[in-house]
């Protein structure tokens, strides 16, 4: 009888176990953290209050790597958020049946592939003297645009920024797909007997019917935007200077470089934050939307 | 003799209006596909790339990267196997493979824990879980490092496996959970008059009723496990325990000016997920469908 009642717990208990230990207690350790000041290996942490905070908001570090941040995000929502529709809405219009399957797994192949592999590809890609980049821009005779593309400062971010987009457009495309055929195929032929074009229907009956699709790309795109760490870590490691710093390796390079872990706990506080503050504000809008 | 030249009008009238039908469809395709080619050159390219200068010598890469290879050096891959990736590769594989295996199986248990039972607390599990899949890592990198540490785990391939599991677990039990709703109360209702336990029910029941499903598990946790790059960055220092991903960083390192072992390190890295998903194509889909795929 006692086993029986027990029963349930047993079978969740794993989960919660691990979820707890390694997803939850972090995140709550962390705001703690990022009121101490300590180091990896010693064993002593000091209280400092909000001098973390206070430092960080006094590091002009920590504003590029900000900008750089929601640089991402506003490129990413319109590359991967807008392009990964469009392109979905293309590969599931009756006119392009005979070879979607083909450009749907080819759209989609970036994301299977490592960031690390793709990462290390593309710095051949922006190779100043051998890059794909830079040839294809000599083939079209605009010599004066190349450039080393990672090397300069005004240029570092967004040829980071770029990679990742080449990277993840499939993916959000792919939950479109998903999106759009669950969407009943009488609301097209209404709309064909009634002589509606292409954009009328895609205005009309597809954003609409996937419009809880489009809340969760962006959510997925914005919290990927303030959590990047990758892309820039391999590619740049947030050089030339701190020209593509983001939030991400700023928190690594405080953490394992400099051994400042409060101040990295402190700047992950910040990135939670914003990420929650981006997903508040998008239910808000989604709302009213829904409302209208 | 009147009808018959109404037919015969007619029939003319509509193959007509079918040819403009068609002209007009292919006028309406070929934008679209304009499109589609585009975006297919950006994307294949660079892959394409990779491949053919992946069988070059680095003089070659630097004289001619746009043409296919004079001769094929297939040495590169060997050269590229030998230096280091066999051992990432092996790294992965076990790490994956565990990391597949226990993520599936626990999520499995919570899942059949979740659906079958009336029990306080029950809501808990399912809360966490859909709150564990927005937390993305980074921002508890600090304090996990910490908790790796103090579990004396740091550098085992241990300190990858756990959070690894523990990370997949919200998604998993998510998925798992739908397709467990779906079982018919019947079946286990006679199992249990038959005398079977709850713990016979799951393994004879449910498990084997729901193969596609605990597949597509294991095909996204795959998936990110392979490519992981920052847990294994971070908690893993020995070069000989490292997985693909951080050890390509430190194969690019070793390589500096070996380009074409490089980029045949790319390929032999890329491969083996390239190949699962070109055969499993239906099943990443599904999962995908069901939530975030990415990390």
């Amino acid at each position: 009888m006692t086993l029986r009642k027990m029963a349930p717990y047993l079978y969740i208990a794993p989960c919660i176990l691990l979820m707890g230990l390694f997803v939850y207690y972090p995140i709550v350790e962390n705001f703690r953290f990022a009121f101490y000041e300590f180091s990896a290996f010693a064993p002593d942490k000091v209280f400092v209050g909000f001098e973390n905070f206070l430092a960080l908001f006094q590091d002009e570090v920590f504003y590029i790597a900000l900008k750089n941040n929601i640089w991402y995000a506003v490129i990413s929502i319109v590359c991967q958020v807008f392009g990964g529709l469009i392109l979905a809405a293309i590969l599931e219009d009756p006119l392009t049946r005979l070879l979607s399957g083909f450009f749907r797994t080819a759209f989609f192949l970036p994301v299977i592939i490592s960031i690390t592999v793709i990462a290390l590809l593309f710095s051949f890609v922006y190779n100043p003297d051998i890059g794909i980049l830079n040839s294809f821009l000599r083939l079209l005779g605009l010599e004066e645009w190349t450039r080393a593309w990672l090397g300069e400062s005004e240029t570092a971010i967004f040829a980071v920024i770029a990679v990742s987009q080449w990277q993840s457009i499939g993916y959000i495309m792919m939950l479109f797909i998903v999106a759009i055929q669950s969407i009943p195929q009488e609301l097209y032929e209404a709309a064909d007997i009634d002589g509606a074009n292409k954009f009328y229907k895609f205005l009309h009956i597809t954003v609409p019917q996937v419009k809880e699709m489009l809340f969760v790309a962006t959510l997925i795109t914005l919290t990927g935007a303030f959590t990047v760490f990758n892309e820039p870590y391999i590619l740049t490691s947030g050089g030339p200077g701190n020209a593509s710093e983001v939030l991400g390796t700023l928190l690594y390079k405080s953490a394992f470089f400099r051994d400042e872990m409060g101040y990295a706990s402190a700047i992950a506080t910040i990135i939670l934050l914003l990420s929650l503050a981006a997903a508040i504000i998008q239910m808000k809008l989604f709302k009213t939307g829904k409302e209208e | 003799m009147e009808a018959d030249k109404i037919t015969s009008t007619d029939y003319s009238m509509q193959s007509i209006r079918v040819r403009s039908y068609k002209r007009k469809k292919i006028a309406g395709a070929i934008p679209l596909y304009t499109i589609l080619i585009f975006y297919f050159l950006i994307i294949a390219y660079p892959l394409f790339w990779m491949v053919i200068n992946s069988f070059k010598t680095t003089e070659e890469i630097f004289s001619n990267s746009w043409a296919l290879p004079t001769t094929w050096l297939v040495s590169n891959y060997v050269h590229a196997w030998n230096t280091g990736i066999s051992e990432y590769f092996l790294n992965s594989t076990i790490v994956t493979l565990s990391t597949c295996l226990l993520t599936v199986f626990l999520s499995a248990l919570g899942a059949y824990g979740l659906t079958r039972f009336q029990f306080k607390g029950k809501k808990l599990l399912l809360i966490l879980c859909m709150g564990g899949m927005m937390l993305s890592p980074q921002v508890s990198l600090v304090p996990l490092y910490k908790l790796i540490q103090a579990l004396g785990i740091h550098d085992t391939y241990l300190a990858l496996i756990l959070p690894y599991v523990a990370y997949r677990i919200p998604i998993t039990v998510l998925l798992i959970r739908a397709a467990f709703l779906e079982v018919p109360k019947e079946l286990e209702e006679s199992a249990f008059l038959d005398g079977c336990s709850t713990w016979s029910v799951f393994t004879k029941i449910f498990l084997p009723l729901n193969l596609p499903i605990l597949f597509t598990g294991i095909i996204i946790t795959a998936y990110f496990t392979w490519n992981e790059f920052m847990f294994a960055l971070i908690f893993i220092d020995s070069d000989s325990l490292k997985t693909i991903p951080a050890g390509l960083m430190q194969f690019r390192d070793a390589l500096q000016t070996n380009w074409g072992v490089l980029l045949a390190g790319l390929m032999i890295s890329a491969i083996p997920i390239i190949t699962l998903f070109l055969f499993l194509q239906k099943y990443f889909v599904r999962g995908l469908a069901s939530g975030s795929l990415k990390g």
